[in-house]
């Protein structure tokens, strides 16, 4: 069954489309990638789905469920990772928690004993100052997570970070994701990161859905994936297209 | 994977420095004669007359603290009050913004003895003037705090399901907290200067009240030791001010704790 499905959705700014009847959808489990040059409508398209943004035409199922304009069921990580400074580790990670009006006591243990899992151990009580770029995007990643085990939105969720840390964060989130099993929509504009990480790949030109690209390798994929003739095989498909 | 954080405590050795030799050309100026001794007292003078002083100096002392102190507390109060709502209710922040502005063009002198005409000579036309000129760093400091809050940020705490409260709970207040902790410097250091040109301008006890005594007797000396317990004061109120900023964000201060 479709965990997520975007319908017909069409946005426009001031007479201005900025996303055109895109439909896709995304399965359990699955991690799908939109592929886009910067100021292509993707963010654009994240805010509808978290229903911060209401669509001028088209809807968002979770579910089967209608979440059109609904903020507060599908969690939604940015680039930044957003951990506030005056709140510890634990206590940033807690937060969806708490807004939703867990008590702070209660919050922490069920946020504590995921932190192993994330790899975050002995940075509860940390301050986020205190933590590395991929320490703290995992900490952001994490608080997505306890927010809703269901659908994970992810905006060029590793853009920030440099080369070799990027690689082995996304080493380290394949393997999470292998077995935590959240449903992923992520957005990039690096393809290899999108053929490295993606089960399937939209490309999304001028606020439309161009293409849908299944990527058939099996995962968890080998480290050097990214040198195979079929990985570059897609590279160039994709190029072309874009 | 633990940064390492930088030590930004700097030596306060040069401005002590700087203090003392200040201190000792003073003396040898008064002493010396260079200064008639009775229009500019040695350090040494003043503080004689600052032991001698200590009990007048203490009893309006007091009163000038208590006035410092309920006027700073109303004043952050109505601060607060004021930067809260003006930043909920865009209209009520283009209304009234310009009004605070204008407010604070007034100078102290010409406000306080309307006040007195007022509201007597006891303390309440000092709480009221206290209130007037410390409320307005804490509303503009807190407002700018408000509205500096990261556009993603409180995006992203919409997305969880945030609500108005919720968004100035856990992101607005607690992201304000350093523009409201410079605005409450200024206004710590605001109320007893306050509360002196209140005194001064009339009434029965405080700091402001000795000062026009001492003045009117010539006594130099013990208008010097006033002046320096006032700057002593105001610089104590700050240091507590600089306390409680540690006590409520020590993530800003993490030298301290590695």
């Amino acid at each position: 069954m479709e965990k997520l499905e975007v319908r017909r959705v069409s946005v426009a700014f001031d007479g201005r489309p900025v996303l055109r009847d895109v439909s896709l959808t995304l399965r359990e489990g699955e991690l799908v990638c939109l592929l886009g040059v910067s100021g292509g409508g993707k963010t654009t398209l994240f805010n509808v789905i978290s229903g911060l943004l209401a669509p001028d035409q088209g809807q968002v199922f979770l579910d089967g469920e209608d979440v059109t304009g609904k903020p507060g069921r599908i969690s939604y990580m940015l680039q930044k990772d957003l951990l506030l400074p005056y709140r510890t580790i634990q206590d940033n990670v807690a937060l969806p928690l708490m807004l939703r009006g867990i008590g702070k006591r209660e919050a922490r243990a069920q946020a504590a004993a995921l932190f192993p899992e994330f790899g975050l151990e002995g940075t509860e009580t940390l301050w986020p100052a205190q933590l590395s770029g991929g320490m703290r995007q995992r900490a952001a990643l994490l608080r997505t997570y306890l927010f809703s085990q269901n659908v994970a939105l992810l905006d060029e969720p590793f853009s920030a970070l440099d080369t070799l840390t990027k690689s082995a964060v996304h080493r380290w989130y394949l393997e999470v994701m292998e077995r935590i099993r959240l449903s992923t929509l992520f957005i990039t504009h690096d393809i290899d990161e999108a053929i490295l990480l993606s089960d399937r790949i939209y490309l999304l030109t001028e606020g439309a859905i161009r293409e849908e690209l299944a990527i058939r390798e099996p995962k968890p994929r080998p480290a050097d994936f990214d040198l195979t003739p079929a990985f570059l095989e897609y590279k160039r498909y994709i190029l072309e297209r874009l | 994977m633990i940064r390492k954080s930088r030590n930004t405590t700097s030596s306060k050795a040069p401005a002590i420095l700087a203090v003392v030799v200040l201190l000792v050309v003073w003396q040898i100026a008064s002493v010396s004669g260079l200064v008639p001794r009775y229009m500019l007292p040695s350090p040494v003078d003043v503080a004689v007359a600052f032991v001698k002083d200590a009990p007048a100096l203490w009893e309006n002392l007091t009163i000038t603290l208590q006035e410092a102190f309920y006027g700073l507390a109303l004043g952050v109060g109505i601060g607060f009050a004021f930067a809260v709502l003006m930043d909920a209710f865009e209209i009520l922040y283009r209304t009234f913004y310009p009004i605070l502005v204008i407010t604070q063009t007034i100078p102290t002198v010409a406000i306080a003895p309307l006040l007195v005409l007022w509201f007597g000579y006891e303390m309440l036309p000092k709480i009221i003037l206290i209130v007037l000129v410390t409320f307005f760093p804490v509303t503009v400091g807190l407002l700018d705090g408000f509205r500096a809050v990261d556009r993603d940020a409180v995006g992203l705490l919409r997305s969880m399901g945030a609500g108005r409260w919720q968004i100035f709970r856990y992101l607005k207040c607690p992201s304000a907290l350093p523009q409201f902790f410079s605005g409450l410097r200024i206004a710590a250091a605001y109320s007893v200067v306050g509360a002196v040109i209140s005194e001064w301008l009339g009434g029965f006890g405080g700091l402001g009240v000795y000062m026009t005594r001492v003045k009117n007797a010539f006594a130099f000396d013990k208008m010097f030791a006033v002046i320096f317990l006032i700057s002593a004061i105001s610089l104590a109120l700050m240091a507590l001010v600089d306390l409680a900023e540690r006590r409520c964000m020590p993530y800003r201060h993490l030298q301290d704790k590695h």
